[in-house]
């Protein structure tokens, strides 16, 4: 389970959390939807601890992520991270780029990273570039690559920033169908997306955000069948127009 | 038919000063790439007001002539009450000069190595020293390989200024020989000329050869 309780974020004087409250449990997907600088990416990178907060607290599964004494390190085993750039380490493989993690994090043998990260790729479908480097793969193909490489370390949670944006739209698909497969089997996910029609269809539950916070959270027949708040609407008619 | 009267003990005393032009390069060379890797990474990852000291330190080494460095170090050692030969000088004061010049291309190559890429190694659970070698030292060798293959030739040929405090290197050990025969200076320093670009040579195919080998994975 993945607590944030009413975190507030600062980079110098710009507040961009500004107080984010969000509980997800185990199995739930949610997705953010929300303007662009509204702090969505932000409050991804501090659920892992890549970024520090300066109020309030998450906890994942009762650990208190900002907690003096937290390993960090240890905590991020379980959270899998996919950016909007898909960030492969281009002097590696397709398939050193997933056995890193397992090998040097989880002290696996080669034999078992490379059985791991085979089953990985295939998963995705990038069985057939194992021996590739990711400069001669498609965006699409980088980032299912990032995702399987994240999924290498069997986290427990993936978040999910922004991951189809920087694709061409022919290749966003192949993306979804990825990450369509991973909410079907029970992952536990935060998405933030601007694919409106597929948070919808893959969410639990679709949270709005606007000026650091949680402006209106609900099911995603509740919030883009029949949004409450002004601003949801306005967000909803200038996306989905 | 071409007649010299430089003879093959010439030739020996110039390859000895060829001796020492390498050995001084390959210490300089070691020395200095070890303190600048410390030096630039140090520069890299501490907040930029940090390291402001450093910094200065190291612009005064890349702007100050080595000839004056060289010169003055030579003149203060002794003064400081400390014994070093003038081949031990030029090797301290070498080293520290490359370094400098090392410490910037460490820091170019590590802060050429996109931010987002490095969290996503650490948000894979990488620690900061396995982002450093595994990620970060070969990425940003990519980028610091063709500078200091050039750095290398460059200090190779700098090494031609110890001969003013006393070390007989290459250039020196033309000059004695120029002095001693009253004769023939351009065909002694053609030879020098030639020593320095056989020397240099392999080095600057061996670094467009890996140069090559990394850009094939692109
Ligand atoms: N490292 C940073 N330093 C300073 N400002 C930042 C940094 N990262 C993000 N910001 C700012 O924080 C705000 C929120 O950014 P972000 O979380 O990326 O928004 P979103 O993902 O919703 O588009 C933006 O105004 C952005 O410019
Ligand atoms: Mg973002």
């Amino acid at each position: 389970m993945i607590e944030i309780e009413n975190v507030e974020k600062s980079f110098g004087a710009l507040k961009v959390l500004d107080g984010v409250s969000l509980t997800v449990n185990k199995g739930e997907v949610v997705s953010i939807i929300g303007g662009s600088g509204s702090g969505k990416s932000t409050l991804l990178m501090c659920i892992n601890g890549l970024e520090p907060i300066q109020g309030g607290r998450i906890l994942v599964d009762g650990t208190e992520v900002h907690a003096r004494g937290t390993d960090l390190n240890r905590l991020r085993r379980k959270i899998g991270i996919v950016f909007q750039q898909w960030n492969a380490f281009p002097h590696l493989t397709v398939l050193e780029n997933v056995t890193l993690a397992p090998r040097k994090v989880l002290k696996k043998s080669r034999e078992e990273a490379d059985a791991i990260a085979r089953r990985q790729l295939e998963h995705v479908g990038l069985g057939d570039k194992f021996g590739s480097f990711p400069g001669k793969l498609s965006g699409g193909q980088q980032q299912r690559m990032a995702i399987a490489r994240a999924l290498a370390m069997a986290p427990e949670y993936m978040l999910f920033d922004e991951v189809t944006s920087a694709l061409d739209p022919q290749l966003v698909g192949e993306v979804l169908d990825t990450m369509r497969l991973l909410a079907r089997e029970g992952m536990t996910m935060i998405l933030v997306t601007h694919e409106m029609g597929f948070a919808r269809e893959v969410s639990d539950r679709v949270a709005f955000f606007k000026s650091g916070k949680i402006h209106e959270i609900g099911s995603p027949e509740q919030l883009f069948g029949n949004p409450q708040l002004p601003d949801t609407r306005a967000f909803l008619n200038s996306v989905l127009k | 038919m071409f007649h010299t009267a430089v003879s093959a003990n010439d030739l020996w005393f110039l390859a000895q000063g060829a001796g020492w032009t390498l050995l001084i390069t390959l210490i300089a060379m070691v020395g200095g790439t070890v303190l600048g890797v410390v030096f630039g990474v140090t520069r890299a990852v501490l907040p930029g007001w940090t390291t402001l000291p450093l910094g200065f330190l190291l612009d005064i080494f890349r702007s100050v002539p080595l000839l004056i460095q060289l010169i003055l170090a030579n003149s203060f050692i002794p003064i400081l009450g400390l014994r070093a030969t003038p081949f031990a000088v030029s090797c301290v004061v070498l080293a520290l000069y490359t370094s400098a010049y090392c410490a910037e291309i460490v820091r170019g190559g590590v802060l050429a190595v996109p931010q987002t890429t490095r969290r996503a190694a650490r948000s894979l659970g990488l620690t900061w020293w396995q982002d450093m070698t595994e990620i970060v030292y070969p990425m940003a060798l990519r980028v610091m390989l063709p500078s200091w293959i050039g750095l290398t030739l460059g200090v190779m040929k700098d090494t031609a200024l110890v001969g003013w405090i006393g070390v007989i290197e290459l250039l020196k050990s033309s000059q004695i020989l120029i002095t001693r025969m009253q004769n023939e200076p351009l065909f002694i320093l053609m030879i020098a000329g030639l020593i320095y670009f056989l020397i240099s040579f392999p080095i600057s195919r061996l670094g467009a050869r890996l140069e090559r080998r990394f850009r094939e994975n692109d």
